[in-house]
């Protein structure tokens, strides 16, 4: 079993509300699900559209291929007529389409009239339209009314009950009018979770122990700032609106120096006005997380869709030269424990440390079995003990073999804490000295570089490990990167992803250079123009790519379209 | 019980006779005369000729980027609330590149004081007109004058409804320390512009100009009452009070921000296993 299942509308129709039920009712009854959404930056109107993929076996990306599509808005039926798989079946109501379709694989279920029938009322449509596909695929009700309840908790239990009549007349419409219904769902098993990209950061940050985060709203970004807000009382994390970007991270910086942890979110144009921040963070050691959530650009681009297209921007951004870290994480799972790397090395190495992701791994949900915590990071790298090292004679900048000088919290310290962005001394007040200058750029660069390459994780390979072709791809695309090759396994392809992307990872543990070199082919798939993976790994490791794919239509891969793409180069 | 010893810091490199002087003397006799040991409090500072200022007294410091001295304060003071937290800034700092942050901080009524050095020119940048320039001031970057109106930081405080405005003078170094002591103990936002001569590249406004000019506020003036208040943050000319402009005592952002409340954020403890199943709301 591997069904698609699309929902398309404009905005404020209840799309999500459709989507975000029948994606919880399936993850519930143990099924794997994908979910995908496609959006415009608009309140009302538009064409929207939210698509999930259930199955008895892991999926990891979206399909071309639709099994059901529930059309709200006559755009739903034009765009997706001919990516009907076979048995597939369109749902609409030809009362509020006021267009009908008299071919085999439409079904017309009137909505409108099921949801007001009873006392009910038209808002109910979408809980009818829930039900209908549950009728469709010949699952009962059990799940979906615990998950009613869940969504209309605050509305009361008389409207619960009225949407579950409401749902029961649409999947009893379904059962009795959908002749062509022909989905065979197996029994599933325990209920898996599901989350997003965005919550799955928010969750990162918490088991980190963050206790500010600063931001000022931005997609993909914001829903970070929502999941923290959502947490900040009964975690005691300080959440605040910033009135711009550079307020948000000297926030985060100044928070920081005063010893907890803190972050920032943004997306590539927010994250332009915060550049002079991250070297400020260099320059001063302030620990600090920054969530870069990508979007296409130049300037507002498309501002609700994806691309990778800030990776060198959010590499070199910030006068002068010094360290930084970078993680792109691939799945949710990736970004919880990416984004518990970023704040373990951050704070252990007192530098500024990006979690890099896209509107793609932001908004898309995936199921787990669970998440593994038991690989949770946390250590307090703070000088705690005022009697030892931050006494009377502590120097914020003290020189180290390892650059790393004790940090001390100001208040919590016989000594004082002096931190500039001048160029200082270990004391922390300014100096113009040559000497010392030099001593400096060593102790915060060429000491730690070394230490945090070491800390970098190699990527990963996947598939056929004599390949003759490879693979590359980094960030978000991991899922259908991993389907594509999978699907097209008997051509010797692996897949080699990159999530731990700057410093670029040592080859010790794993000579990942060695198996490019070997290769016949490797193509570097990327949802960027430039292809500027492609050149990160030239510049470190001298290997130039056979070829690249490129996406830059503010779209992500699907599963099929990809496959195209690769097998056309695999000759 | 520190003394004014405790709070001695590098030797400064500002001109022989910079109203800075005057602030800096002022300022340790305030922290002294408060109590305020030098490990027990930050100031954060920005960039300019004030910039420089935490490094000549004894105090825990970040001497950050220019115009963002409020953001980082506001970071500081919201994880650990107990601590007394001081922005010092210019007059280009604070009104010219951090001008938006000025403003929300006013709204947020983070209980923070700016001391604002407001020579009403830029020096570190050797000579240029800043947001409080009077109209005609001639720079060699404005060599018609200052055209732009100058910024009345006060009026614009009033009318944002701070909950401390007051201003004082460099050359008066008692007067200013007791408003000093009173914005650093006034419970939510104050901001405290300090008139200051500018020996090198203010012909304008100088010692003599300001001699002239300036007054205290005596009992009799209500800095209570709004509207008054907005009228004395306009009084610029023949005459320029010094003093409490406008004083309004309202709950601070910690007071009302949920989290804040209880010991301070810095001293909490952490494991990520106290969490519990945090992972529950996705099933």
């Amino acid at each position: 079993m591997d069904y698609t299942i699309k929902i398309g509308g404009e905005a404020g129709q209840g799309i999500q509300t459709i989507g975000d039920s029948l994606a919880k009712v399936f993850a519930r009854s143990g099924y794997h699900v994908f979910v995908h959404q496609d959006y415009e930056s608009r309140i009302r109107g538009g064409h929207n559209f939210y698509q999930i993929r259930v199955s008895d076996r892991p999926v990891y990306s979206s399909r071309e291929r639709l099994d059901i599509v529930v059309a709200l808005d006559r755009p739903t039926i034009a765009n997706n007529r001919n990516r009907l798989g076979d048995g597939g079946i369109i749902v609409y109501d030809s009362t509020i389409l006021k267009e009908r379709h008299d071919e085999t694989h439409f079904l017309d279920v009137p909505f409108v009239d099921l949801a007001t029938k009873d006392g009910g009322s038209r808002i109910m449509a979408n809980t009818v339209a829930t039900g209908t596909v549950l009728g469709m695929l010949g699952l009962d009700l059990g799940m979906l009314l615990p998950v009613l309840s869940d969504l209309l908790e605050k509305k009361g239990s008389e409207t619960i009950e009225e949407n579950q009549r409401a749902a029961e007349r649409g999947r009893d419409f379904a059962v009795a009018n959908c002749r062509e219904c022909s989905f065979m769902v197996p029994a599933s098993g325990p209920p898996k979770m599901l989350i997003d990209g965005n919550s799955a950061i928010g969750l990162g940050a918490l088991l980190s122990g963050c206790k500010f985060y600063a931001a000022y709203p931005m997609t993909p970004s914001t829903g970070v700032l929502t999941f923290m807000a959502a947490k900040s009382e009964m975690y005691r994390i300080v959440v605040e609106q910033a009135e711009d970007e550079i307020a948000a991270i000297n926030m985060a910086i100044g928070a920081s120096f005063a010893g907890v942890r803190s972050m920032t979110g943004t997306a590539g144009g927010g994250f332009a006005l915060m550049v002079e921040g991250v070297s400020l963070a260099a320059m001063t050691e302030t620990p600090v997380v920054i969530l870069v959530g990508q979007r296409p650009a130049p300037a507002t681009g498309l501002p609700t869709r994806t691309e990778q297209g800030d990776l060198l921007f959010v590499l070199h951004a910030g006068h002068g030269e010094f360290p930084r870290l970078l993680f792109a994480p691939g799945s949710p799972e990736q970004a919880l424990h990416l984004t518990n790397k970023a704040f373990d090395l951050a704070y252990k190495y007192q530098i500024p440390a990006f979690i890099l992701t896209d509107q793609y791994l932001a908004d898309t949900q995936r199921t787990y079995d669970g998440f593994d915590l038991s690989r949770i990071v946390y250590k307090d790298y703070r000088v705690r003990d005022p009697e030892s090292q931050a006494g009377k004679e502590y120097k914020r900048y003290a020189f180290a073999d390892s650059g790393i000088s004790p940090f001390a919290v100001p208040g919590r310290s016989q000594g004082v804490i002096v931190a500039d962005s001048d160029e200082h001394d270990e004391d922390g007040h300014l100096t113009e000295g040559a000497e010392i200058r030099n001593r400096m750029v060593e102790k915060r660069l060429f000491c730690k570089l070394p230490l945090l390459k070491a800390e970098m994780a190699p990527p990963l390979l996947h598939g056929n490990q004599e390949a003759e072709t490879v693979v590359v791809g980094w960030g978000s695309t991991y899922g259908v990167l991993r389907e594509a090759v999978d699907c097209l396994s008997e051509k010797k392809i692996a897949l080699l992803h990159f999530s731990e992307v700057y410093p670029f990872p040592a080859t010790d543990s794993f000579d990942y250079v060695d198996v490019l070199r070997r290769a016949k082919r490797t193509i570097c798939v990327e949802n960027n123009a430039t292809s500027q993976f492609a050149r990160l790994v030239r510049t470190e490791t001298g290997h130039v790519f056979t070829s690249t794919v490129n996406r830059y239509d503010g779209r992500p891969w699907l599963l099929e379209t990809l496959m195209g793409e690769l097998d056309g180069r695999l000759g | 019980m520190a003394d004014s010893d405790d709070h001695e810091g590098q030797v400064p490199a500002w001109c022989p006779g910079c109203g800075n002087f005057g602030i800096l003397r002022a300022f340790k006799r305030a922290v002294v005369e408060l109590g305020l040991e030098p490990n027990r409090f930050t100031v954060v500072s920005g960039i300019g000729q004030s910039g420089k200022f935490p490094h000549y007294t004894r105090c825990n410091t970040f001497n950050g980027l220019h115009g963002r001295t409020l953001p980082v304060a506001t970071g500081i003071k919201l994880v650990n609330h107990p601590m007394p937290v001081i922005a010092v800034a210019g007059d280009g700092d604070c009104y010219g590149e951090g001008g938006n942050h000025l403003i929300h901080a006013i709204r947020r009524n983070i209980d923070v004081s700016v001391f604002v050095h407001d020579n009403q020119v830029y020096g570190l940048t050797k000579g240029q007109a800043s947001p409080t320039s009077m109209e005609g001031m001639k720079t060699k970057v404005q060599p018609y004058g200052v055209l732009a109106e100058p910024l009345s930081p006060l009026a614009m405080a009033v009318a944002l409804d701070c909950s401390f405005v007051a201003r004082g003078y460099a050359g008066d170094a008692e007067h200013l320390a007791g408003l000093m002591k009173e914005s650093i103990s006034h419970k939510g936002f104050a901001l405290l512009d300090i008139l200051q001569p500018c020996v090198t590249f203010n012909g304008l406004n100088t010692y003599t100009w300001f001699k002239e000019r300036v007054y205290h506020l005596g009992p009799s003036y209500d800095p209570t009452d709004r509207v008054a208040a907005f009228t004395k943050a306009l009084e610029f000319g023949p005459r320029i009070p010094l003093g409490v402009i406008y004083r309004n005592e309202r709950p601070s952002f910690g007071d009302r921000f949920p989290a804040v409340h209880g010991a301070a954020i810095v001293d909490l403890s952490f494991d990520p296993s106290s969490l519990g199943d945090i992972t529950k709301e996705f099933y």
